[in-house]
């Protein structure tokens, strides 16, 4: 892959999520992954610029979400920062578990981490960043056991 | 593709025929709408047919999840139809595959209802 960095600052916005996918699809597309990884790649965008809009910025106008695509050779590595409270990781349930199967919500971190082949989340007092990574020629991250 | 419903009778059942994609906003909103419709009208044998849904995220996951809990709790039926591929492989990744019931023939799936 050709090195690649593009970066976006976005509104806390329902548009603002549907653009990173729509961003993610388009870049990981030319970056060479099959349909399979490219619609693992733009959900996990989705789910993380969710979690910005909604549980980071709290759709705040004053609040930007910072969307970033870095090709690293053979690595896209998709960096989404939000200016909230931070994450509490703790807080988050294992959706797999059986009291928290027919929750409503908490499962966007495990999708992401389902989908892709590394994740790590920085959680701050001045916001979250989540660091997603696919390997192009990885092993499909819908194959494997998530961590959470 | 925003999503889209429409609503049949057959044998007593309420088939919803969902096309596009069931995501936080609007998708979820509609589906809610529906089902929440269906069960103010005293409908409570519900199957959705996912046939033509082409993205579903986990405010879509969750919005399956709270009608069939809906519908379950005021003594109703929500069985699942025409999976595709995506949203099979969504669901089984949640384990919720084993939670909802899911059909892949029409006629079948209406004779499952009690």
């Amino acid at each position: 892959m050709n090195d690649l960095r593009v970066s976006y600052t976005l509104d806390s916005t329902l548009e603002t999520v549907d653009n990173a996918e729509q961003t993610a699809v388009r870049i990981a597309a030319e970056s060479g992954f099959d349909e399979d990884a490219v619609m693992q790649i733009s959900m996990a965008v989705r789910e993380a610029a969710v979690n910005a809009v909604l549980h980071g910025n709290a759709y705040d106008p004053g609040k930007k979400v910072q969307l970033e695509f870095e090709r690293r050779g053979d690595d896209l590595v998709i960096t989404i920062r939000d200016q909230g409270k931070g994450l509490d990781l703790a807080k988050i349930p294992d959706p797999l578990a059986p009291e928290n199967l027919l929750k409503t919500s908490g499962r966007g971190i495990f999708l992401i981490r389902s989908f892709m082949d590394e994740v790590q989340i920085s959680p701050s007092k001045t916001g979250t960043e989540i660091k997603l990574i696919k390997h192009v020629h990885g092993s499909s991250g819908g194959d494997k056991e998530a961590s959470q | 593709m925003n999503m889209k419903t429409s609503t049949r009778q057959v044998d007593g059942v309420a088939i919803v025929d969902c096309s596009g994609r069931i995501t936080l906003g609007e998708g979820s909103v509609i589906l809610r709408d529906t089902v929440r419709d269906l069960l103010s009208k005293g409908q409570k044998k519900i199957l959705l047919n996912l046939g033509e849904v082409t993205y579903i995220d986990s405010s879509g996951i969750g919005e399956l999840v709270s009608a069939f809990t809906t519908v379950r709790n005021q003594g109703g039926e929500l069985k699942l139809l025409n999976l595709t591929k995506k949203v099979h492989d969504l669901l089984q990744i949640t384990k919720l595959y084993t939670v909802f019931d899911v059909k892949d023939d029409e006629a079948g799936a209406v004779k499952a209802f009690k």
